[in-house]
């Protein structure tokens, strides 16, 4: 019997966890990992790069919202309106048309996946889907680039509220995204038993995992191991405190708004406050076949309105905004025509995204569509390219590539172009 | 208990299974033991894999040991491990043949009727409806309906293309206990009803005949055969059906819905012939009338009482050998953790099979008897590759689906049990849930499922599940009350029992390990419990607890293998 079991006094946990470890090589080594670099911490915590996406299940209607075509018969009734950008937005986002000197839209985008489940993989991807291969999503690739700039950091480095995300891909189980609810509560984070039994038990634990990835060697087993250790830190991390998003003052939440998306996004700035290198904010109901804009004008609007405009803003007076990418897309766009639901159909060759933050220049209209919205009359850009420029624009190698798990070189982004006039 | 010693060569399976042997009668359904032969489509499965074996010069795995073998036909078959009962009933018999016979009273003995119909009505409740279907506000589905339906028709083992027909062609109410209940209408209720039937007709030809053509809709697909007229002709065999709410008297809330079929007058109004319009990417319109996918037209007009398009429907795809494949490939993924295809829902010339001689055959060979879904289980779960255990070698290494190489059956593929398998496999090994009525418990498990469902916020009813070895499933695992149910000390617990149980510690903790993981500890393993026992101040069954907590979190528990 070692003292392992008494837990000494003085000792700390991590420092506890990998003495445990020690006999496995493999978990000692995703142990010792964080604190080689742990040095250099304060001068990265200088440059911490994060991204906020904010996706719109469904598909949006940007001719509607960001390119409108006022007196073309596709126009449909909203006007457009001033911003203190180079661009004129949709009448029914006025608190948005203030922010607009910091994001970009990007009216050219012009992709070919029309289907809800091709188009959300692609957009998250950047790569169309394929039975052979799982890609890494926006946000495993953009946190496994920036974990470097914080080895502090406790809690998942990619978080998702409100929805889903994309998975992790070939990059493995621990890149995958953190589905948690808008209010930021967490299911089953509280700890039924006190830490020093707690911490036996995952001795316990780790002996059976270990002998199990070493009998199978498949893949499964191994990540499985990594999982468990993430989900150990989290449950004993103070960090967890910036889920909180229900200590923030009223005042604060009122200006995001009072409803999950929000919420979700005054979360998201928590989080980009507390070293999170990525977070995606879900905000559904944009799939609208039937009745488009009353559905608009009433609900959707008014709730994105809100609460893009109060992220935007509030990232940069708290200075964080010149490090944080914040991005707005969907699947696709919808159809110029309206149909005999008075709604609007899945239409991805002309349609735009939204972006700004970090090293992407605001306040541009960056191409142009057809005067009827139904083509990009300009160069036009994909899921890669818009990839491609954000990666950049966190100060990522858009050269960057991956190798996938059998070995197949993956350039990060698709290999996309980058969008020149949003890097200035 | 022997268990490890038990394992046998695949050669002496292979003998065990090709000569004639005993065997439980299978038409009787009884538990009495006949002479009959192990089916051949078993050395047809074997023939045809063992020949991929040698193109690629592989070796496969050794084979998985009986108890490793018994915990993996439980979960596929029954939805949960064996008890510790029921795996040292199974390792206890000597006999020739036991897997055989496992499967045989797996599949055919009344004691088990009802976890096999659960199990499988509950896996067919979520390929037809998905884990939310049902469950949001103001749904026209109702879950109830739609799960009693399918398990009663696993229970009397319905036979494939009657469960098919019914399906596709079905009217009546949702909900069980209403007028005219047909609980085979939750299927398509919710999917006529929006969007002029598109998710009827991308379900349909998806889930039943491996046709993914949700993409033809809008344009003509470059990988895909299926063009956009195609999506149209499809989608004209649901225009006659429609959806009627029924309310709660003198309210707006909907009580349940109705699927019928009326008269449809078509887009251009003259119900003779009833056309529907469709629009092409450049502008254009042009007309469809129901044509089936290989080609067949039927009647155009929108009367039902010439022509009811659903039934004519129903009637294609039963000549459709797409159907055998489909239900093929699906029960084989099911067994063997990939299909012959990935998605193992498409079907299309693009996508190629790993063994498409092989698909083709048993697709032949359960038409032929009968869409029999039991014999098509027996078939696989006796055939060689589901022998193999789930051990990636030096000689086999290049057979990883899961980085993209086509499935060659080396092994046996690690995979995760699904929500349903960890719930019921702890409720039955561990009563971690709650007594009360079948309707209780499954409120319960509903509830409990939920918590894992995350949906897209499309029209589609798109969703994912975190129930996918992320850090939520961990949580729940580590913290969730269902793990404390399963680790309580109470009185007559799981633990309890076994702690007044066996003769010594050592093989009390041996129990332990046989019903978690269905082996016995290693010699590290039961060093561990020692330092636990000490640090348990000599409570044994704290120490129980400890290591039966880091069982059920462990790897080799939540994987099926």
């Amino acid at each position: 019997m070692t003292n392992h079991w008494q837990t000494p006094a003085g000792m700390t946990r991590r420092h506890f966890m990998s003495h445990l470890a020690g006999s496995s090589a493999a978990y000692a080594a995703s142990l010792s990992m964080g604190s080689s670099i742990y040095a250099f911490a304060d001068e990265l915590k200088q440059k911490r790069r994060s991204a906020i996406m904010l996706w719109m299940g469904g598909g949006p209607a940007t001719i509607d919202l960001w390119d409108l075509k006022p007196g073309s018969p596709t126009g449909g009734p909203f006007r457009p309106i001033s911003t203190t950008g180079n661009m004129q937005i949709c009448e029914h986002l006025p608190l948005m048309a203030q922010q607009m000197k910091h994001m970009s839209v990007v009216r050219s985008m012009s992709t070919r996946e029309a289907d809800h489940d091709r188009g959300r993989y692609y957009m998250h991807t950047g790569y169309v889907p394929n039975p052979n291969i799982t890609h890494p999503s926006y946000g495993s690739v953009i946190a496994h680039e920036l974990m470097s700039q914080r080895p502090e950091l406790e809690i998942p480095p990619f978080v998702s509220i409100g929805g889903a995300s994309e998975g992790p891909g070939f990059l493995g189980m621990a890149w995958s995204p953190f589905s948690v609810s808008s209010n930021g509560r967490i299911r089953n984070l509280q700890m039924s038993l006190e830490e020093s039994r707690l911490m036996q038990r995952m001795a316990a634990l780790n002996m059976i995992e270990q002998s199990f990835s070493k009998r199978t060697r498949d893949l499964p087993a191994v990540e499985h191991s990594k999982v468990l250790k993430k989900t150990y830190d989290l449950m004993t991390s103070d960090q967890m405190e910036a889920f909180k998003v229900d200590e923030e003052p009223d005042d604060v939440k009122e200006r995001y708004g009072t409803n999950g998306f929000g919420q979700g996004c005054l979360l998201a700035r928590r989080l980009v406050e507390a070293g999170v290198p990525f977070i995606e904010v879900d905000l559904g109901g944009w799939d609208n076949h039937q009745g488009i804009h009353t559905i608009l004008k009433d609900d959707k609007l008014p709730t994105l309105d809100k609460a893009m405009s109060a992220l935007i803003e509030d990232l940069n007076a708290r200075g964080l905004l010149q490090d944080t990418v914040v991005m707005w897309m969907g699947e696709f766009g919808r159809t110029p025509n309206i149909n005999a639901q008075a709604g609007r159909d899945h239409f991805a060759r002309a349609w735009s995204c939204v972006v700004g933050g970090a090293d992407i220049q605001g306040g541009l209209a960056i191409g142009e569509t057809s005067p009827d919205g139904s083509a990009v009359v300009t160069e036009p850009f994909s899921s890669e390219d818009l990839m491609t420029t954000v990666v950049k624009g966190l100060g990522i190698s858009s050269e960057k590539t991956f190798t996938s798990k059998n070995g197949r070189p993956m350039k990060i982004a698709g290999g996309g172009k980058i969008i020149k006039d949003l890097l200035g | 208990m022997t268990c490890i010693k038990l394992r046998f060569t695949p050669f002496a399976l292979a003998i065990a299974l090709f000569s004639p042997t005993i065997y439980t009668d299978l038409s009787t359904g009884s538990a009495e033991a006949a002479e009959i032969v192990v089916p051949s489509q078993v050395a047809l499965i074997n023939d045809a894999i063992e020949q991929g074996w040698r193109d690629y010069e592989i070796r496969p795995a050794s084979e998985a040991d009986d108890a490793t073998w018994c915990r993996r036909v439980y979960l596929d078959i029954l939805g949960r491990i064996p008890t510790l009962e029921e795996l040292n009933a199974f390792l206890a018999d000597r006999g020739s043949g036991k897997r055989a016979k496992l499967v045989n009273t797996l599949l055919y003995d009344d004691r088990f009727t009802e976890e096999y119909a659960g199990h499988w009505g509950t896996i067919w409740t979520n390929i037809l409806i998905g884990r939310s279907g049902g469950t949001e506000r103001r749904t026209l589905i109702n879950r109830d309906g739609m799960q009693k339906y399918l398990r009663d028709a696993f229970a009397q083992n319905k036979p494939y293309n009657d469960l098919v027909y019914e399906l596709v062609t079905a009217v009546g109410s949702t909900k069980p206990g209403t007028k005219n209940f047909n609980g085979a209408v939750n299927f398509l209720v919710e999917k006529v009803n929006e969007e002029k039937a598109v998710l009827a007709t991308s379900s349909t030809s998806r889930i039943l005949l491996g046709q993914q053509v949700q993409c033809t809709q809008c344009h003509n697909h470059p990988f895909n055969q299926w063009k956009q007229q195609k999506f149209w002709e499809f989608n004209s065999f649901f225009r006659q059906t429609r959806s009627l709410r029924r309310f709660v008297d003198g309210t707006r809330d909907i009580d349940h819905a109705e699927l019928i079929n009326e008269d449809f007058a078509g887009e251009a109004g003259d119900a003779e012939d009833a056309l529907v319009f469709y629009e092409l990417r450049n502008g254009l319109t042009r007309v469809a009338y129901p044509v089936f996918t290989d080609g067949t037209e039927i009647a155009k007009s929108g009367y039902v009482s010439d022509v009811n398009r659903r039934d004519e429907l129903g009637r294609l795809v039963l000549q459709s050998e797409f159907l055998d494949k489909m239900i093929v490939n699906r029960m084989w993924a099911h067994f063997l953790g990939f299909g012959f295809t990935k998605p193992v829902d498409d079907l299309g010339p693009h996508n190629a099979a790993s063994h498409p001689e092989l698909l083709d055959e048993l697709g032949k060979e359960v038409r032929q008897h009968s869409y029999d879904l039991k014999q098509l289980i027996t078939w696989i779960t006796l055939s060689r590759p589901y022998q193999l255990s789930a051990v990636l070698g030096k000689a086999n290494e290049i057979d990883d689906p899961s980085i993209g190489e086509m499935p060659k059956f080396s092994r046996f593929y690690l995979r995760q049990m699904s929500a349903e398998q960890l719930y019921q496999s702890l409720v039955t090994a561990t009563g971690a849930g709650a007594a009360g009525s079948y309707e209780e418990q499954e409120q319960q498990r509903r509830k409990w499922m939920r918590q894992f469902v995350v949906a897209f916020g499309t029209d589609e009813g798109g969703e994912a599940t975190t129930f996918d070895g992320s850090i939520p499933q961990a949580l729940m695992l580590f913290n969730g009350d269902l793990t404390k149910n399963a680790t309580s000390t109470k009185t007559g617990s799981f633990l309890d029992r076994i702690q007044k149980g066996g003769r010594s510690t050592r093989e009390r903790l041996t129990s332990l390990f046989m019903a978690a993981v269905a082996r016995r500890p290693t010699k590290n393993e039961v060093s561990v419990a020692g330092k636990l026992y000490v640090a348990r101040k000599n409570n044994e069954l704290e120490m129980l607890q400890d290591m039966w907590w880091a069982l059920i979190n462990s790897n080799e528990f939540i994987m099926q293998h």
